[in-house]
């Protein structure tokens, strides 16, 4: 037997969980304000779960999906972005949406089941929220197709979880970019857990990432509780893509520390001491270890920094509750550029049985 | 003006399409060199460069989710299936996706693609080559679900599905392709969407269907005719959303009605329309409302199909009951 392809799955991390570098920085993090970004940007987000869990538990929001312990990684994807790129999430990714001008009102209108809430004002070109698994790497595809085709200097930047590459979605999105050598970046979540099938059970790859070189692309792993390795590796990725070298899927491996969505109870499926074990891995004391270890942090910042996240977040709770439920012909008004005729009779009855008091249009 | 089939006719559109705006691509399997296993987009990728006519990876799902993505970020794409027994894996694109775009971001965002798959059976093709699964599309709101029954609708509703501002699914009946020419002047002058087409005036009976099976309903009324009934003939052409009230009308003069649909009868189209007339057209109804379809069973293979498909006669049939109910 001749050998005929051999490939290899590089690993990058810098700061390990005692928030000690293992290596040279990249430039940007010699920066300090730089870290402090991604480091308000963590804690901002952790704040906002733990309120949004509180909310759903008082009947103020829906079902809700925490980002705890996997910070890092849609916070790192986001700041490698430039503004007219297009991120395509799923539906755990708004840290890295706040970080790209998604307020913390739209996603509580989202989770609170309001369709305002993907109508972001800031990024206007993101994409929304993705429920169904996987089906967002086709979606990043189209894009960074047009981006290619327009000759923009832009790129597609799609994140979805370990469950996701499972999904045919994914192989086919993923096979298509690698032919048409786009400019996407491909990051997964990989937290482990999908819902309550481990990692394991997911996949007998030995990493994620090399389900890039049946796709004939690049893939490469990185420390998805190393915000600092995150953006380094979007960074280098966006910027071969942009080059012309075409797609990069990254597998960010992390933890998902909370369940799975407020209407799931981990504790059905996994033991509290493994849970236990990876709260020491997490990325935001990683990082706050680093910023307090290089003198840029300190306990006086720290509080005043949380006190920051929770008046910032305690706002965009008032505002969103404040926010009037939407009439009835929020359900007509942007189903089809303008509403078909068919439907104008199933409309008037809607206004005919709307709750007094209705604001009209949503 | 040239005489031109319906495939001719669908390659007209496409390519008056791309060259009145760049945003347009055609993409799909076999699309580009080859031309489309019918033809459709013959010549397309020589005019217009392998980038706007995109020879994909065989993927239904992501052919139809990769359109989502490119009409979100501006393009217009116009994407094909091979055949419509094809088109059951891009259905999570299409319901979950494309036709949600728009609402669920409050316009902000939105999907202006095309989904083509030629459909129907009678040209002796393999299995799941004969479908006609139109009203699993005309089920999903924000969709629009289209099928052409002659070249020169081809060629209009083709153009006015690409500039469309939303997702329209276009069936293109394979049995119509190379059945007949019509005199089509490529003057990218679009038909209008969400309208049924009044084919024939009459007064004694309304034929409503559409698709490949128009040929069979004008060839009932032309034999109606020979024995003095006037039947009046209108191709919905749009299925979803539905023009009722073209219909309602037609039906307020003559009463009867007969639906003819290639679909299984279960929950087709045409119970839509039944419905619809029992709705909002009782009172002008002289006798039941007939509905000659295929039956509720798998598409036969070529030995059994023309069994399955209505058929003039069996089309007749219905029009007797119902201009022979009291």
């Amino acid at each position: 037997m001749t050998t005929v392809a051999t490939f290899e799955i590089g690993y990058t991390q810098f700061v390990d969980p005692q928030g000690a570098p293992t290596q040279p920085l990249p430039p940007f993090a010699n920066e300090p304000a730089a870290l402090i970004a991604l480091y308000r940007a963590m804690v901002l987000a952790r704040t906002f779960d733990a309120k949004a869990i509180a909310l759903q538990r008082t009947g103020k929001i829906g079902t809700f999906a925490s980002a705890l312990g996997q910070e890092a990684v849609s916070v790192g994807a986001a700041s490698a972005m430039r503004p007219e790129d297009v991120l395509v999430p799923s539906y755990r990714d708004h840290p890295g949406q706040f970080f790209r001008g998604v307020t913390m009102v739209e996603s509580l209108l989202y989770w609170g089941g309001d369709e305002r809430g993907s109508a972001f004002a800031v990024p206007r070109q993101d994409f929304a929220n993705c429920v169904p698994i996987g089906t967002q790497v086709c979606h990043a595809v189209g894009a960074a197709y047009a981006f290619k085709l327009r000759r923009e200097p832009r790129a597609a930047v799609c994140l979805l979880g370990d469950g996701g590459t499972s999904r045919g979605d994914f192989y086919e999105g993923l096979n298509m970019a690698g032919v048409w050598k786009l400019p996407m970046v491909l990051i997964i979540n990989n937290n482990q857990w999908a819902i309550s099938v481990p990692r394991e059970l997911q996949s007998a790859a030995k990493t994620l990432a090399q389900k890039a070189i049946a796709a004939g692309i690049e893939g490469r792993q990185v420390d998805g509780n190393d915000v600092i390795a995150v953006r380094h590796v979007t960074e280098e990725a966006l910027a071969k893509a942009r080059a012309g070298g075409g797609p990069t899927l990254i597998e960010a491996l992390t933890y998902r520390l909370g369940d799975h969505t407020t209407a799931d109870d981990a504790t059905r499926y996994r033991d509290a001491e493994t849970v236990r074990e990876h709260w020491l891995l997490e990325p935001i004391a990683r990082l706050r270890n680093y910023l307090a270890r290089s003198g840029a942090w300190d306990k006086d910042k720290e509080e005043a920094l949380q006190r920051e996240c929770a008046e910032q977040v305690s706002r965009a709770v008032d505002e969103f509750l404040a926010v009037p439920l939407p009439g009835p012909d929020a359900m007509f008004d942007c189903l089809y550029a303008t509403l078909p005729a068919a439907l104008e009779e199933q409309r008037a009855m809607a206004r005919r049985f709307a709750p007094q008091g209705g604001t009209g249009r949503g | 003006m040239a005489e031109v089939n319906l495939v001719e006719a669908v390659n007209l559109a496409l390519a008056h399409e791309m060259a009145r705006d760049p945003a347009v691509v055609v993409l799909g399997e076999d699309v580009g060199a080859n031309g489309g296993v019918f033809r459709a987009t013959v010549g397309l990728q020589a005019r217009f460069g392998t980038e706007r006519v995109v020879d994909t990876p065989l993927a239904e799902a992501a052919i139809a989710g990769v359109a989502v993505g490119m009409a979100v970020s501006g393009l217009r794409p116009v994407a094909e299936i091979q055949f419509s027994g094809f088109m059951y894996p891009t259905l999570d694109q299409i319901i979950n996706h494309a036709a949600r775009v728009r609402h669920r971001t409050r316009g902000r965002l939105s999907c202006p693609m095309v989904l083509r798959t030629p459909s129907g059976a009678g040209i002796h093709a393999p299995e799941h080559h004969s479908e006609s699964p139109e009203t699993l599309f005309a089920h999903v709101p924000g969709l629009r679900m289209v099928i052409p029954s002659s070249p020169a609708r081809a060629y209009g509703l083709l153009l006015a599905a690409i500039r469309d501002p939303d997702p329209v699914i276009f069936f293109e009946p394979t049995r119509l392709y190379r059945l007949f020419k019509q005199e089509v002047e490529d003057d990218g002058e679009a038909l209008p969407l969400d309208a049924c087409f009044v084919l024939r005036e009459g007064k004694d009976l309304t034929l409503v269907s559409w698709g490949a099976m128009l040929q069979e309903t004008l060839a009932a009324a032309d034999a109606l005719a020979a024995t003095g009934v006037s039947a009046e003939v209108i191709d919905v052409a749009t299925l979803k959303p539905l023009d009722m009230a073209v219909i309602l009308d037609s039906v307020a003069k003559t009463g009867r009605c007969v639906i003819v649909h290639e679909a299984p009868r279960t929950v087709g189209c045409g119970a839509e329309i039944a419905a619809g007339l029992a709705e909002h057209g009782l009172t002008s109804l002289l006798a039941p409302v007939q509905r000659v379809t295929g039956y509720d069973v798998v598409v036969p293979l070529p030995r059994l199909e023309h069994q399955y498909m209505p058929s003039v006669e069996r089309i007749m049939d219905a029009a007797k009951k119902a201009l022979e109910y009291a």
